[in-house]
């Protein structure tokens, strides 16, 4: 069942045109970012030649990619997860999904999984753009991997929030902006806090990121994603139910 | 006996709804047998929406309970849900899809097999007169086709319970006509709940005529019965809803 509900939300994905535009977006201005940085990379390598353990190519230039990668789909997200439930309460399209043999939870997993499948192929993009760097030089994929991996949970974090904002309200519009808002807030809350011990740096999105920018996975990174996704889709399941009961 | 109960789709009993403290349905018994096109009348606000979205699990009833086919729908939801077919006011149709992608996914939805699924398809568009319109997107379709295209959504599983919510309002004659006559053949397999406002619809259509008022259900008799009395149904609903 949840293969039906990823397939329906793809294909409503792919029919509009948003999504199309979005790739195609995204790959623009990333591999812009890939050729700036590719070109500062030549103008510094004899410089780099003559330190002892210079950086490689993967952190000059994949890590800042990934970086610019990660702030682009935090924008990116509102965009579509706003129609995730919002625009099918407006269009009272819900009740077909309701009415047929499915969970909520089928619903919710299954909208969030699809949202998941187009953020994976942006994913697989940008490591195909830095698989390109291997015809000039050798990469380090212990960091091109601990990056795909700090994105793809980073992303999924995204999702699951902008899926329950957008479970809260029949209004595509206020969907995008207030999933927007609060991401933002939760990216950079820690520019507040003082540089050392400071709780805010365990709740910003960004802090944790970081560091799988910088080729450290971190369990309790990976676990303050996991827990912060897991209370989203469970928030939205509850919130669906609830209008079942109370609505 | 046991062929008496098991002829009975639909049973449900003492639903309240409760909106706070304003009671939306109070104290509602269905009861369906296979065969049957069980017809729902009332004023605007008597309750039938909220009745048919609660016999349908879109709304959880404050009290009572609902059995379809003999499963609790309150209790094994996705199981009674497979011998439903809901047809709700506001057509949930997506706009960006062809008539084709739309059923497809709603015979999915449903659990038709993969064997199965073409042939469900080519009938349900042959009975609901959707034959050319396959290719055609939904939002481009007239409000006469996008009415079809929410009923054949309903039937596409062949359920045993079709619960459709004023199936006909902004049809022509002609349309409305050809729907009444889909709906009597449903009701020779399937058992049907038929809300609607327009009284002679019922009478050419239903067997049994229930009249809710004020939440509650006021008017319970067979068509056969009141025939059988010579009062009229408009007589009858004036009466009662005034």
């Amino acid at each position: 069942m949840i293969v039906t509900i990823i397939r329906k939300e793809l294909s409503m994905l792919f029919i509009s045109p948003l999504a199309w535009i979005l790739l195609a977006l995204i790959q623009l201005i990333l591999t812009w970012v890939f050729l700036v940085r590719l070109d500062a990379f030549l103008e510094i390598q004899s410089q780099l030649m003559q330190i002892a353990n210079p950086p490689g190519i993967t952190e000059i230039i994949i890590s800042p990619v990934f970086a610019m990668a990660a702030i682009i789909l935090l924008m990116v997200t509102p965009l579509l997860s706003m129609r995730l439930l919002a625009e099918e309460r407006r269009n009272h399209t819900l009740t077909l999904l309701i009415s047929a043999p499915v969970s909520m939870t089928d619903i919710v997993i299954g909208k969030f999984l699809g949202l998941m499948v187009f953020f994976l192929v942006v994913i697989t993009l940008i490591v195909a753009l830095s698989i390109s760097l291997r015809l000039g030089g050798a990469l380090d994929f212990g960091l091109l991997l601990s990056n795909t991996l700090g994105l793809f949970l980073v992303t999924a974090c995204f999702s699951a929030l902008g899926l329950y904002i957008s479970s809260l309200t029949a209004q595509p519009v206020i969907a995008a902006i207030g999933t927007l808002g609060v991401l933002l807030g939760l990216w950079m809350i820690n520019l507040a806090a003082s540089e050392t011990d400071e709780w805010l740096h365990y709740i910003s999105l960004l802090k944790h990121f970081e560091q799988f920018n910088q080729g450290l996975i971190d369990t309790s990174s990976i676990a303050y994603f996991i827990l912060f996704m897991v209370t989203f889709l469970v928030l939205t399941i509850r919130r669906l139910d609830g209008e079942r009961l109370h609505g | 006996m046991t062929d008496e109960t098991a002829a009975i789709t639909l049973s449900a009993q003492n639903l309240c709804r409760k909106y706070g403290h304003h009671t939306a349905v109070h104290d509602v018994n269905i009861l369906l047998r296979r065969g049957e096109v069980l017809g729902l009348l009332g004023p605007n606000g008597a309750g039938k929406t909220t009745t048919m979205r609660m016999l349908t699990g879109n709304l959880a009833p404050s009290t009572g309970s609902i059995e379809i086919c003999g499963i609790d729908l309150l209790d094994k939801p996705q199981e009674a849900k497979v011998h439903l077919g809901f047809l709700p006011e506001i057509p949930p149709l997506y706009h960006d899809m062809t008539v084709d992608e739309y059923l497809l996914l709603a015979a999915r939805l449903h659990r038709i097999n993969k064997q199965t699924i073409q042939t469900a398809l080519d009938n349900v568009k042959q009975r609901c007169g959707l034959e050319v319109q396959g290719r055609y997107v939904i939002g481009t379709l007239s409000k006469g086709f996008q009415q079809r295209v929410g009923i054949a959504q309903a039937i596409i599983h062949s359920p045993d319970v079709i619960i459709l919510d004023e199936p006909t309002v902004g049809l022509d004659p002609n349309q409305m006509r050809e729907i009444r006559s889909l709906i009597r053949e449903l009701g020779v397999s399937s058992s049907v709940i038929l809300s609607t406002h327009i009284l002679s619809e019922v009478e050419s259509v239903c067997d049994r005529v229930q009249i809710m008022h004020k939440g509650s259900v006021v008017f319970d008799q067979t068509m056969a019965e009141l025939q059988h009395q010579g009062t009229s149904l408009e007589a009858v609903f004036t009466q009662l809803t005034q």
